[in-house]
């Protein structure tokens, strides 16, 4: 196999060394770290070795010598350097030559063992190691943990590169300010990177989130009191779209403000996604917020309300008259239509009534319940959606009251359909089975299954009307409940940092060939290739409040022709009404 | 080492395939689409604002006329940054895998890199679609069998080159893969 050397791009200007790294003999390549700059002395060398081994489980070792010279000056050096080889053995003897004004490189690999022979193909793989440090590959290799033993790295691939690169963060925290024993040049020997921004919060973020922890847990056992359990608080708790968002909010501050440390990147990813979306929703809604109680918006708000209201019902009176009548040409039969009509008509009326009543109360309930806005914009969409259901109760009244009479008649047909063939329901063996019927038991069954067949357009019809009023509601809370879910899903801050340092996230790697001259070895530079948009989204996207519609279009439809009722959004752990 | 020849794609269409020898053990190969035809842009703006003129009289409402610019506008910028490839390259690299880069009109460039460990072989498959084609893809190895293959990768996949172009770049890829293979068997 061709060997291969890693080295650092960082490293290109440095002064002559040795060079210090890891060797992996699966893929034949040479991973070099860092240079280490003469005077040193070599015990000194090996002890810090073992200190980056001993912390971070990767076998470090001398792989080679450095030579960034003047042309001409090899003499004094090359028997020198040769000398190296013998105190540090090592298989294969890297020797990285650059001369320093034309900028031209040459490599040479020995082996000590075996034929001696000089290895002719060596190829340079250029990297940026602040960049490979930094990075995440997506998937991730499935790496043994860290503080298992003593077992090494077993990526595949190229994955070992990085995998080398991020154990030996002890390797570089030593810069060249730093009076050492011995004296190394990498990515930060010109000074480590830091920041006062950084250690501020961090030093900040441990009292914070023990102060945050307390009051969450206070929150939470506030809230699972017995007091809120009782049946009706605990249904009407259950049905409000708010509570189940306040509730999911509560869940994800719990586990930002943990006081646990996130073992792994992908636990902290999500952290921090949680606190960015928190962040914006509550801007958002503060911005909302801030719209409403201007230019009393909330006022205008309230007073259109009730007509709003008003001409909902009206029309809802002309759609029952134009029921009772004769709809789209039907001939419906007068008796039930007269009497569905009617019954309708009062429950209309009753509603229509109660809000009247309600409405010198609507401005201020509206002015407290939009400082719920304060907390978040999904918790004001979600209001929103809670309000939207509560003042078309009616509707849904009248679609229950539809689907249970379409219902019934549905099961009514179908049963005496069985007995008009001769057949019956055998509910032990869950078939249809036949029956031998007495007379009078077949003229009453037929009679009454003529009676149903003929009233069965005029309930249809009922039941359509309402039922397709029922899903433009349903379809109105559905869309809100979407961009709620985008608003509490977006992992944000994962878009930002692939926006602003793509090579965070990385997909894989990408090669580009550098200058090549006849007689020298290939060079090659390695670059991050970031993971797409979609993917970002895809890995990082947070769980949702869990309130998706459980239907197929299959089943809907189905339900929807025997006229069983349809609950949209079932929140995890509810009995089945 | 630098050659360039010239092909033609299944279409009929000029292709230009440009080969450069780096090393013994680093190949690439450089294939570029033809590039967009003033004939054709300018035949699709003429229809879209013809159209939209021609709703323009019927409306009387001049915001369609500046919907229409501004349609033909977003379209041409989409097409050129995300459907139109103005080069695809195959870099092959021994004992490290296979890149393969498609650069758009645009400049942007998406890049695909294969380790070597996961390639199994790359093979000139036949497809039927309309007629008889070919094209060349990378098979790569399945982890769970030994001889089975898990996916297979077709390249050159916009320009679609004829099978005398693709007989060339597959001899070339079989004497990489060949020291691979050499240098797996040793021990």
């Amino acid at each position: 196999m061709v060997l291969k050397a890693f080295f650092p791009t960082c490293c290109a200007s440095a002064d002559s060394g040795l060079l210090v790294g890891r060797w992996v003999p699966e893929q034949s390549s040479a991973v070099v770290l860092a240079v280490v700059h003469f005077p040193f002395i070599p015990i000194q060398v090996k002890e810090l070795l073992a200190q980056v081994h001993q912390a971070g489980h990767v076998g470090l070792a001398v792989l080679g010598t450095w030579c960034h010279r003047r042309q001409g000056a090899e003499e004094r050096l090359g028997p020198f350097l040769e000398g190296l080889g013998a105190i540090f053995s090592h298989e294969p003897w890297l020797q990285l030559c650059r001369e320093r004004t034309s900028g031209l490189w040459s490599c040479k690999a020995t082996c000590q063992q075996g034929p001696a022979r000089v290895k002719d193909q060596v190829m340079l793989v250029f990297y940026d190691q602040r960049q490979v440090l930094l990075s995440q590959l997506h998937p991730p290799a499935a790496l043994p943990d860290r503080q298992a033993g003593d077992a090494a790295a077993s990526a595949e691939g190229l994955a070992a590169v990085f995998d080398t690169v991020a154990r030996s963060e002890a390797l570089f925290r030593s810069d060249r300010f730093d009076e050492g024993p011995v004296r190394l040049s990498h990515w930060q020997s010109e000074g480590v990177e830091a920041s006062i921004l950084a250690e501020l919060a961090k030093r900040a973020s441990g009292p914070v989130c023990r102060l945050l922890a307390c009051l969450l847990s206070l929150i939470s056992a506030a809230s699972a009191c017995r007091v809120f359990k009782l049946r009706p608080l605990s249904f009407i708790w259950s049905k409000l779209a708010v509570c189940g968002q306040l509730g999911h909010r509560l869940e994800q501050l719990e586990l930002v403000f943990s006081t646990q440390k996130a073992e792994k990147p992908a636990q902290l990813m999500r952290k921090a996604n949680v606190l960015v979306s928190v962040l914006l929703d509550v801007a958002l809604g503060l911005a909302l917020l801030s719209w409403l109680h201007g230019k009393d918006r909330i006022g205008q708000l309230a007073e259109a309300l009730v007509p709003v209201a008003d001409h909902v019902a009206e029309a809802l009176r002309h759609l029952l008259q134009w029921l009772m009548g004769a709809p789209a040409g039907l001939k419906m039969n007068r008796a039930l239509d007269q009497v569905l009509g009617r019954f309708f008509l009062y429950h209309l009326h009753l509603w229509i009534s109660y809000v009247h009543l309600l409405s010198p109360f609507i401005e201020h309930i509206l002015w407290h319940v939009g400082l719920s806005a304060c907390l978040g914009l999904t918790v004001a969409l979600s209001t929103l959606s809670d309000i939207i259901a509560l003042l078309t109760f009616h509707i849904y009244c009248f679609y229950v009251y539809g689907a249970r009479l379409y219902c019934l008649k549905i099961c009514g047909l179908s049963s005496l359909w069985r007995l008009f063939r001769g057949k019956k329901w055998n509910v032990l063996r869950q078939r249809v089975d036949s029956c031998s019927y007495d007379l009078d038991q077949l003229f009453i069954g037929t009679l009454l299954f003529t009676v149903l067949l003929f009233l069965l357009p005029t309930t249809a019809l009922y039941y359509l009307v309402f039922t397709l009023l029922r899903l433009l509601v349903v379809a109105m809370q559905g869309l809100i409940h979407l961009l709620v879910d985008l608003v509490n899903s977006l992992p944000l801050y994962s878009l930002g940092l692939r926006l602003c340092r793509p090579y965070r996230l990385a997909a894989g790697v990408k090669f580009r060939v550098l200058e090549h001259e006849a007689g020298r070895p290939l060079r090659l530079l390695m670059q991050i290739n970031p993971l797409p948009y979609g993917r970002v989204v895809h890995a990082y996207r947070l769980p949702s409040c869990g309130c998706h519609p459980t239907h197929s279009w299959g089943s809907l439809c189905r339900k929807l022709f025997f006229g069983e009722l349809i609950y949209p959004w079932r929140q995890r752990g509810d009995k089945q009404d | 080492m630098e050659d360039e020849q010239s092909f033609s794609d299944i279409c009929g269409g000029r292709l230009a395939l440009q080969r450069r020898y780096y090393s013994p053990s680093c190949r690439e190969f450089c294939l570029s689409c033809p590039r967009l035809s003033l004939r054709s842009l300018t035949a699709v703006t003429c229809t879209v604002w013809l159209a939209a003129y021609g709703l323009f009289t019927l409306c009387e409402n001049s915001m369609i006329l500046s919907a229409a610019i501004f349609i033909t506008l977003l379209g041409l910028l989409g097409y050129l940054h995300f459907v139109k490839i103005d080069q695809e390259t195959l870099l092959i690299i021994d004992s490290l895998g296979i890149q393969m880069t498609s650069s758009y009109a645009s400049g942007k460039e998406s890049t695909t890199f294969i380790e070597m460990g996961k390639v199994k072989d790359v093979v000139i498959n036949e497809a039927i679609y309309m007629k008889v084609i070919y094209y060349l893809c990378i098979l790569l190895k399945d982890p769970v069998e030994p001889h089975g293959i898990s996916q297979v990768v077709p390249v050159f996949q916009s320009a679609k080159p004829r099978l005398d172009c693709l007989i060339e770049v597959y001899r070339s890829c079989q004497e990489i893969l060949a020291h691979q293979k050499a240098a797996s068997a040793s021990p």
